[in-house]
């Protein structure tokens, strides 16, 4: 047992060079862009003089050696102080922190829809190698991987909003002040599908391939014999012996691409309308709103690190070697 | 007197793209109940292949039986259905293999690998299972079973992991076990105690042992009656003191010179000349033919017949027809 809690130990510290290596990162890109806060905001006054611009920069910090910014940057991102943005004229923490939760929901319900079916869609086609079940699998996830995401989700649109009208077009939420949890729950949920589907089904292929490939290469294990030999069923074989330890490389790649999926996501909420940080990257993107851009970068990369550490750690859950090593 | 195991003109074959090569053929050999019969060749000779397609376990890896009987307890396995065949295998049969590491599922621990065959086949409850699985660790030699039970393959060394499989094979005593190289994987010095165990756990559990091997030292330790493969085929069966006193197949004489179980050990290394023919050309007569020093021209005719040379003594090979 004190094995395994040292390995949570272990891998959760490695986080910290990570996050120190994005900071400083993030920090020199912000100092590679030409000018400063203090140009900016001595444009934006009209003719300020040269030493109105001086005094600004001694009170934002900036006359200091780039060392002791550094510092000064690391300590405010300590008190979750990304900088203001001059275009929204509101702290970039906050505004991020507002968008983060719709993008977090779109993300986790996409990457589980996708994981579930992609992986027992995987299972069904290696223990039904070379049947037609497996033929049509490989085909229809050819076809899902090969689909550009925003083209499956205005078709999708078109098909369930205006076509069927079941569905809503976009958005997070009917506007609306007298529903219940329940009935706001339910409503979210439904402005839900259509977004995670279209962000969902181009790994569920990826999935699908990925978990028949190794389960088929795990058939060929010595383990897998040894259960026959027990006398078990085809069934359990397959989804106990086989299924468990294929579905090892699956969780790895799924964590790798937690990153890709963020940049999908951007994509499919501008598509939707989904109030996430898509849509902020979007607006700071054409605002030129380098602050904010920063921000989201960095709090981005602190999701993909802590995706990967969650995938990390559940690794080790899933395979007692990992602990060991 | 009836055979527990009664293999009668076995062949197994495999597709492939050149068409199918047939790894195992004609092969009749049997097991009574309680004795051990090695089945000895080289690589390629289709020992394994044999083990295996006996509890049909060739055919998920592409193999298939094409001809021959497999009788058990007077009933043919090669009949079963797949629900008759899986109360056979794991309860009745049970089977260990060569590389404990590669034959135990890496993530999951010992004791639950060990009782899934007994909540299986025996129906046991959890608890039952465990205290059975603690009993067979304990049985098997590893020492610690209360703490063992819930370790993981990884933890274990080469030899425990093979007593890991005893235990698993052995866990509904079944009356036949099939161990396909069981002491190749493992360290010299532990190879011993692993052939050891298993000697006594037979005599213990009065079961049957067909024992896979290439190490004649190991027949000679352990088995009564061998059986001689070489591409496929069988070229002697008998008695292990008749066909280590007295071989008559060049084949297994060259085997026994080669193992040097008798002779001056400080003489040069023997070898026997040419390597196993290709399976797609197979010889039409003696598949030793090639290889053969006293090879003569009807051998490459036809394949030679099961000659008896001494009660339970078979050879196949034309040399012993001329013998006096």
């Amino acid at each position: 047992m004190s094995a395994t809690l040292w390995f949570v130990i272990r891998r959760t510290l490695q986080v910290i060079p990570v996050v120190l290596a994005i900071a400083a990162l993030n920090f020199l890109l912000l100092h590679l862009a030409p000018g400063d806060a203090a140009d900016i905001i001595a444009a934006q006054s009209g003719g300020a003089s040269a030493e109105f611009t001086a005094e600004l920069r001694r009170s934002f910090g900036l006359d200091l050696p780039l060392y002791q910014q550094f510092f000064v940057y690391i300590g405010r991102l300590l008190t979750f102080d990304l900088g203001f943005s001059n275009v929204q004229h509101r702290p970039v923490f906050d505004l991020i922190a507002e968008r983060v939760p719709a993008t977090l929901l779109l993300m986790v319900v996409s990457i589980g829809f996708a994981l579930l079916i992609g992986v027992a869609l995987g299972i069904i086609s290696a223990m039904r190698h070379r049947s037609w079940v497996d033929s049509v699998v490989s085909v229809i996830a050819l076809l899902v991987y090969a689909t550009p995401q925003f083209w499956l989700g205005l078709m999708l649109i078109v098909l369930f909003s205006i076509m069927f009208g079941t569905l809503p077009s976009g958005g997070m939420m009917t506007i609306a002040t007298d529903m219940s949890v329940w009935e706001r729950a339910v409503d979210i949920g439904r402005h839900l599908i259509l977004p995670s589907i279209t962000l969902a089904l181009f790994y569920v292929a990826v999935y699908a391939r990925l978990m028949r490939a190794s389960m088929l290469e795990i058939y060929t294990f010595d383990f897998v014999t040894t259960a026959r030999a027990k006398g078990l069923s085809e069934t359990r074989v397959g989804l106990v012996h086989a299924a468990s330890n294929a579905l090892l490389p699956v969780i790895t790649l799924a964590g790798v691409q937690v990153g890709h999926l963020l940049g999908g996501s951007i994509l499919i909420e501008t598509v939707f309308g989904w109030p996430g940080l898509g849509r902020l990257v979007f607006d700071a993107l054409l605002q030129r709103d380098l602050n904010l851009l920063l921000g989201i970068l960095f709090i981005s990369s602190i999701v993909v690190v802590l995706a990967n550490l969650a995938v990390d750690l559940l690794y080790g859950f899933l395979d007692p070697r990992i602990v060991h090593q | 007197m009836s055979a527990l195991l009664q293999v009668e003109g076995l062949s197994v074959q495999f597709a492939t793209d050149r068409g199918p090569v047939r790894a195992v053929e004609d092969l009749s050999f049997s097991v009574a109940a309680g004795e051990t019969v090695a089945m000895v060749g080289e690589s390629g000779s289709g020992k394994s292949t044999a083990a295996l397609s006996l509890l049909r376990l060739i055919e998920p890896a592409g193999g298939q039986v094409s001809a021959g009987r497999i009788l058990f307890d007077d009933v043919d396995l090669l009949g079963l259905s797949s629900r008759q065949l899986r109360g056979v295998r794991g309860s009745r049969i049970g089977m260990i293999f060569q590389d404990p590491m590669m034959a135990l599922n890496p993530i999951f621990t010992i004791g639950w690998q060990i009782s899934e065959s007994l909540r299986e086949h025996l129906g046991l409850s959890r608890r039952a299972a465990r205290d059975r699985t603690i009993e067979l660790l304990q049985r098997v030699g590893i020492p610690a079973p209360e703490q063992r039970i819930d370790q993981y393959p990884h933890n274990l060394s080469g030899g425990m992991r093979q007593r890991v499989m005893i235990a698993m094979a052995l866990a509904c005593r079944p009356s036949l076990l099939i161990a396909d190289e069981p002491t190749t994987a493992l360290d010299v010095t532990v190879q011993a105690q692993v052939l050891a165990l298993i000697n006594t756990l037979k005599d213990e559990f009065g079961m049957a042992v067909l024992l896979i091997t290439h190490d004649l030292g190991v027949v000679w330790e352990t088995a009564q009656r061998v059986v001689v493969m070489y591409a496929g085929r069988k070229v002697e069966e008998g008695s292990v003191s008749d066909v280590f006193e007295r071989p008559e197949h060049p084949y297994t004489r060259g085997l026994l010179k080669t193992a040097r179980l008798t002779d001056d050990r400080a003489g040069p290394l023997v070898e026997i000349p040419g390597t196993v023919p290709n399976a797609f050309e197979m010889p039409h007569g003696c598949r030793f033919a090639p290889r053969c020093a006293q090879a003569f021209a009807r051998c490459e005719d036809g394949v030679p017949p099961d000659i008896k040379v001494a009660v339970g003594h078979d050879v196949a090979c034309l040399l012993a027809e001329r013998a006096p």
